[in-house]
């Protein structure tokens, strides 16, 4: 049960300490990033249709979100059979397998790049033997493969608690009336976890396009846009680069923004 | 029919051990059994959500032990219903339909109708009633016309009116429809009202197998006598023994009792507690055993009382009201247990 706070709740020390917090952490991600996009809109908006203008920062936007949409869908692939498994059978060594998927989230991003770069590189364990067919190391395979690494977990474990919250006797239910389990999976189960996913999804694909650490070690060319305006950065300073920063940011928001809203319907699949 | 073989089986806290038992064609058939005691466990099995450690499940002969659920053939209709929370109730009950390739809107009306649920099809499923669930529930399960239906407690989450109704509804479709039901409950009465065969299980174990009479009259064990409502329990030796007629030293009294038992055995005598009655004086021509008491403790339970006696052993008495008043009864007060030798039901 969720209470609605108003001028009429009784006065409790901690929850008014608790919303200060709440309002400081608001302020602190809010100010941040208003600052900067109204900063930009503001001082130099002749700068930001500039950037706007400019072939090698739309492309290295296009680059990230494109990129991470392949990212995305390669963790969909990978994610979601692996979220079952995990939501639905319990094996030995299963604890070890989830600790190892979570792994990405908290390694340095850049000790993640050197671990890719050792084995897709082009002299590593797989990037040497696959060198003739594909290439990973500055080149979009390897800006992919990076961003799948370090967006993964979220996929994996959001499927997984999606699945989770499925009641097995409603895939039980569905198998008697006589749905083999790939049916029972795909018109009961899926369906209902279907908002934790795209959730998921979501989360995968701003964790995509926000990553730099790894990308830039596997591949600094093509440069996706958080490169570019690292690069832009060194060799210009912020003035430079802060146009680019903004563009992005717009972007990324007002997609996220447009699913948030597209998705909103989807409330009904959710039993809690 | 159902033949399920020496079916073992563990599953987290849950045990089945080596259980056999043999379901006719078109019978009712209740499983009666504790909380816990793997009632659930035994119906996923048969229904192919699990499969066996050791052990068959022959349905209609045919060997099921290793097939998928969508496979046995067979209707399951869980406690809580698990209806599909993002279909309309007409999408659940059309599941089965699609799944097994079956195209006939009749039907779909036909059984809506049976259940009174034709005015519900548009509706979620969530927003309904438990009553209209369980009848949706029925639905979706019973209009792709399977021989076997199986019942998890499917009374034990309605409010005790609609359960009434329920009960009716259920009698009627197994009647009409000519069904063989398996039907789960840890609830006595639901049991005896409802079945005409029981098997009592507990602890992964099968007790017994008989008919509701058999069950509640003549439990063979025990542990199935004091689970059946014969609460009062008094352990002791056969004294004598004549046509069948036994004397039981138990403790410090001896009380009679009918049975066909050598004199010298050690025995269990229960006694269900609404076949005691109370009285201040003594003598009742018909009733052997009369015991001299004092009340101890008195509950009140609504339009019964129940009423502990220590007469040399504790034992527990279930009367009415009105006669609890009529005798004044409250702890302290002198009473006369009496009961008859044909109410107590002795065991080895």
């Amino acid at each position: 049960m969720k209470i609605f706070i108003t001028k009429s709740s009784k006065f409790e020390p901690l929850i008014f300490i608790f919303s200060f917090l709440l309002l400081v952490l608001f302020l602190f991600i809010f100010l941040t990033l208003s600052n900067m996009i109204f900063g930009q809109i503001f001082d130099d908006l002749q700068g930001l249709i500039e950037a706007a203008e400019n072939r090698a920062v739309v492309s290295s936007i296009f680059l990230s979100l494109y990129a991470g949409f392949l990212a995305t869908l390669l963790a969909l692939f990978l994610g979601v059979p692996a979220g079952y498994i995990l939501a639905r059978f319990d094996f030995p060594g299963k604890r070890l397998v989830e600790s190892i998927i979570d792994v990405p989230v908290v390694v340095p991003h850049t000790v993640a790049g050197i671990a890719l770069l050792t084995v897709f590189g082009s002299r590593g364990l797989i990037g040497g033997p696959l060198e003739g067919y594909i290439r990973f190391s500055d080149a979009l395979p390897g800006i992919v493969l990076a961003m799948l690494f370090v967006s993964l977990p979220y996929l994996a474990n959001s499927a997984r608690e999606g699945f989770k919250s499925v009641d097995p006797r409603l895939e039980n239910a569905a198998r008697s009336l006589g749905a083999p389990l790939w049916k029972a999976f795909l018109f009961i189960t899926l369906p209902l976890s279907a908002r934790h996913i795209l959730i998921g999804s979501v989360m995968t694909w701003a964790r995509a396009i926000s990553e730099f650490g790894a990308v830039v070690l596997i591949a600094y060319y093509p440069m996706i846009g958080p490169t570019l305006i690292y690069d832009r950065f060194l060799s210009y300073g912020l003035s430079a680069s802060r146009p680019i920063a903004v563009l992005l940011i717009l972007v990324t928001l007002s997609i996220f923004i447009i699913i948030r809203v597209l998705s909103a319907g989807w409330s009904i699949y959710d039993r809690d | 029919m159902i033949e399920i073989e020496s079916l073992s089986r563990k599953w987290k806290t849950f045990a089945l051990d080596k259980l056999s038992l043999k379901i006719e064609s078109g019978e009712y058939f209740v499983i009666l059994g504790p909380t816990g005691a793997g009632k659930t466990l035994l119906l996923e099995l048969i229904a192919g959500f699990h499969s066996p450690d050791s052990g068959k499940i022959l349905i209609d002969g045919k060997d099921v032990t290793n097939l998928p659920p969508e496979k046995h053939d067979l209707a399951f209709v869980y406690q809580d219903y698990s209806l599909f929370p993002h279909m309309s109730v007409k999408k659940n009950i059309e599941f089965g339909m699609r799944m097994k390739k079956i195209k006939s809107p009749e039907k779909l009306r036909e059984i809506a109708k049976d259940l009174r649920i034709t005015h519900l099809l548009e509706r979620h499923p969530l927003k309904l009633s438990g009553g209209e669930q369980q009848r949706v529930s029925l639905a979706r399960a019973l209009v792709t016309d399977p021989k076997i239906l199986l019942l998890d407690e499917p009374l034990s989450a309605l409010d005790p009116r609609t359960q009434e109704s329920a009960r009716e509804l259920l009698s009627n479709i197994h009647k009409n429809k000519k069904l063989t039901v398996m039907h789960i409950t840890h609830d006595q009465t639901e049991a005896r009202i409802m079945a005409d065969r029981i098997a009592i299980i507990m602890d992964g174990k099968l007790m017994q197998v008989g008919t509701p009479e058999e069950i509640f009259e003549k439990p063979v064990d025990s542990r199935v006598a004091s689970f059946v409502g014969f609460e009062n329990m008094l352990s002791g030796r056969v004294i004598s023994a004549d046509r069948g007629l036994l004397r039981i030293e138990a403790g410090k009294i001896t009380i009679d009792a009918s049975g066909d038992i050598e004199a010298g055995s050690e025995v269990h005598a229960f006694l269900r507690p609404e076949n005691i009655v109370l009285s201040k004086t003594s003598a009742q021509s018909s009733i052997r055993n009369s015991l001299q008491g004092r009340v101890t403790e008195v509950w009140m339970l609504g339009a019964l009382v129940r009423v502990k006696i220590d007469c040399g052993v504790l034992l527990n008495a279930l009367i009415t009201r009105q006669s609890a008043e009529e005798m004044d009864i409250h702890p302290g007060v002198p009473v006369y247990v009496q009961f008859k030798a044909s109410s107590v039901h002795v065991l080895r």
